[in-house]
């Protein structure tokens, strides 16, 4: 059980690239964060750094009120889930899970519960003489995870572990994957690029762009409060559009305070209501572009004269038909609008 | 899989059994040589069938030898060869794998000088560099030993080149996976990389088990007494006596007694041997 804190976290490599800028971050104890952002933002590189996989050339990273800057990641009580799980190939299901306990001096009945019971957590009982290679991707995943659990440590840390499995196996395991942390109340951190993996894996989420953090918060709250137009586009799917105010004619929301540059509004706040906007807030003259059904929901593409292309989601089958005019409204309260330059929020 | 299909799976066959009379014919004929009196051999009288005189023959090559030239039983000679095919195969897989492990896995300082260093060393085989290398055997005073029959030829190139490529396809997230399991540098050598190297191992072992045993120029260099020939030298050395009967009787046994070691390895190891060399267990 522990804390852990980053302070000023700073990543150089030796040919002077900057991965890291400047990372501070607090996760409670036995809280869940995850690390999300697109591929390249430095979220893997901050995981390994706090692993000790990679070294820290600024700030400092404390597991458990201690500095670990220094400590080799065999000392930092942690475990780590690999993207490609990392199972020693040549040993058995209950050697992967049994090597790092050995490697620590535990005597063999204690070692021989815990794999035990780990593997009954995970259900993996019954392939504990087999081979790496003699199991599925979904097994392979449990056996990594068997290998973090039965070392009890501080935290858990989580590389992408589902990105190597199928669609339906990694939303089961996604949601065993917070069960199981639940039950541990182990800390852990666990990096993603899949915000649909972070909005609902997370205590609090930690959306990283180029190096640094763009917010950080509850998910439900950087989804209703997005701080910058990165965050704006990147947490929810579909992404929220983004309209450009330079020219003072689009969507008629007036009122707006003079820093003001961007006007956001989420596929799902706009709906195709009557004729003329809701006082103070939104109205988009589309022209219908392509009609996607889903079922449950239906995504209208529609191309406004100034903004370009806006994404409307209504519930339901029912959509207006391609070519028609519409207009898309949405209340002055379901607005995100933000600075020119997308670094700041503004409220309204 | 081909079907079968009349006339076109017998001309495959045939091609076979072509080529295996081609090579065994040799092998059998000198296995026949090696059951017949010698002097009807010298005659040019022998027979196809093998003669009477196996068990005779072979007893005196193994503990007796022949009468004149080597001087020593063929017994010596094939415990000498066995200990310098396997010192040098067994020296050569470990000195490489470490010195493979030591370039992939650490930074030290000149590192990619020292990896060249070790490459070049494939431009200078033995044969290249014979007199140097005769000279500091002979200033260690390592003729006549087992040492300086093996030592010269256990440096090499190609296996740590091989290892090294090897290496370098294992994942690096199983080094990262055993540091945090607390597995330090031998650790991870031990249980991790040399179980996974356990197939090319055994593809290398019998490869540099028979290039050792073949060695002909490093020890007919390097020893001088009787008791230290390895087979190979033997065999010849029964063949150029120039005023005596070559007694091919006893040629031919030393001939099939020093085919038997590098076949024994091959067959042994095969099935290693073809994985080591076609798949990787990862």
């Amino acid at each position: 059980m522990a804390n852990v804190t980053l302070r000023d976290v700073r990543k150089t490599y030796a040919g002077g690239v900057e991965a890291i800028k400047g990372i501070s971050l607090e996760v409670g104890d036995g809280q869940f964060c995850v690390l999300v952002g697109p591929s390249g933002c430095g979220k893997s590189t901050l995981l390994r750094m706090i692993a000790g996989l990679e070294t820290i050339t600024g700030g400092e990273i404390d597991i458990g009120e201690r500095v670990v800057n220094n400590i080799e990641p065999a000392d930092r009580d942690i475990a780590m889930v690999f993207q490609n799980y990392a199972l020693y190939p040549h040993m058995s299901v209950y050697n992967n899970m049994a090597y790092g306990l050995r490697n620590r001096g535990m005597p063999k009945a204690a070692i021989d519960k815990r794999v035990r019971d780990a593997a009954q957590t995970l259900e993996i009982g019954a392939l504990l003489d087999r081979k790496p290679r003699q199991l599925s991707g979904g097994q392979r995943q449990r056996v990594a995870m068997g290998r973090a659990i039965v070392r009890q440590p501080k935290v858990f840390l989580f590389d992408e572990p589902l990105s190597n499995l199928d669609a339906k196996l990694r939303i089961a395991m996604r949601v065993e994957i917070r069960k199981l942390q639940r039950r541990l109340r182990t800390t852990s951190v666990y990096v993603t690029h899949d915000q649909l993996e972070a909005m609902t894996l997370a205590d609090i989420l930690v959306v990283m762009n180029g190096g640094v953090v763009e917010q950080i918060g509850k998910p439900i709250e950087i989804y209703r409060r997005p701080e910058t137009t990165f965050v704006a586009s990147f947490i929810g799917a579909p992404p929220m559009n983004l309209l450009s105010l330079g020219s003072p004619s689009i969507g008629g929301v007036s009122g707006l305070p003079a820093a003001a540059g961007v006007v956001g509004v989420r596929p799902e706040d706009l709906s195709f209501g009557g004729s003329g906007a809701p006082s103070g807030g939104l109205a988009l003259d589309l022209q219908v572009e392509a009609v996607e059904r889903i079922g449950a929901e239906t995504f209208v593409y529609g191309h406004h004269a100034n903004a370009g292309e806006i994404l409307v989601r209504v519930p339901g089958e029912a959509a207006p038909p391609i070519g028609e005019a519409v207009t898309a409204v949405a209340p002055r309260a379901k607005l995100h609008v933000f600075t020119g330059d997308g670094r700041r929020r503004i409220d309204i | 899989m081909v079907e079968r299909r009349g006339i076109g799976d017998i001309v495959p066959h045939l091609v076979l059994w072509l080529g295996i009379a081609v090579v065994a014919f040799p092998v059998y004929l000198a296995f026949v040589a090696s059951t017949q009196e010698a002097y009807l051999i010298a005659n040019g009288q022998m027979s196809l069938l093998p003669g009477g005189k196996f068990l005779d023959n072979y007893y005196r090559t193994i503990f007796i030898g022949t009468s004149s030239s080597t001087r020593e039983p063929v017994g010596t000679m094939l415990f000498n060869s066995f200990v310098m095919a396997m010192a040098i195969s067994l020296g050569k897989i470990a000195i490489s794998i470490i010195s493979a492990y030591a370039i992939v896995y650490f930074r030290f300082p000149f590192r990619m000088a020292v990896f060249w260093l070790i490459f070049i060393t494939l431009m200078l085989p033995v044969e290249v560099r014979i007199y140097p290398t005769y000279k500091i055997a002979a200033d260690l005073s390592l003729l006549d030993s087992f040492a300086g029959l093996t030592l010269p030829l256990i440096a090499s190139a190609t296996a740590t080149l091989l290892f090294r490529q090897f290496f370098m396809t294992v994942p690096d997230e199983l080094l990262e996976a055993s540091r945090i399991d607390g597995a330090g540098p031998i650790r991870f050598f031990k249980d991790t990389l040399l179980p996974l190297s356990r197939t090319n191992m055994a593809a290398l072992f019998v490869i540099l088990f028979i290039y050792g045993w073949n060695q002909y120029l490093w020890p007919l260099l390097i020893t001088t007494r009787d008791n230290m020939q390895t087979i190979v030298i033997g065999i010849r050395k029964m063949i150029t006596t120039s005023d005596a009967l070559t007694e091919w009787p006893l040629v031919m046994a030393t001939a099939m007694l020093a085919m038997l070691p590098p076949v024994a390895v091959v067959i042994l190891m095969q099935k290693l041997f073809v994985r080591g060399l076609v798949e990787t267990e990862k």
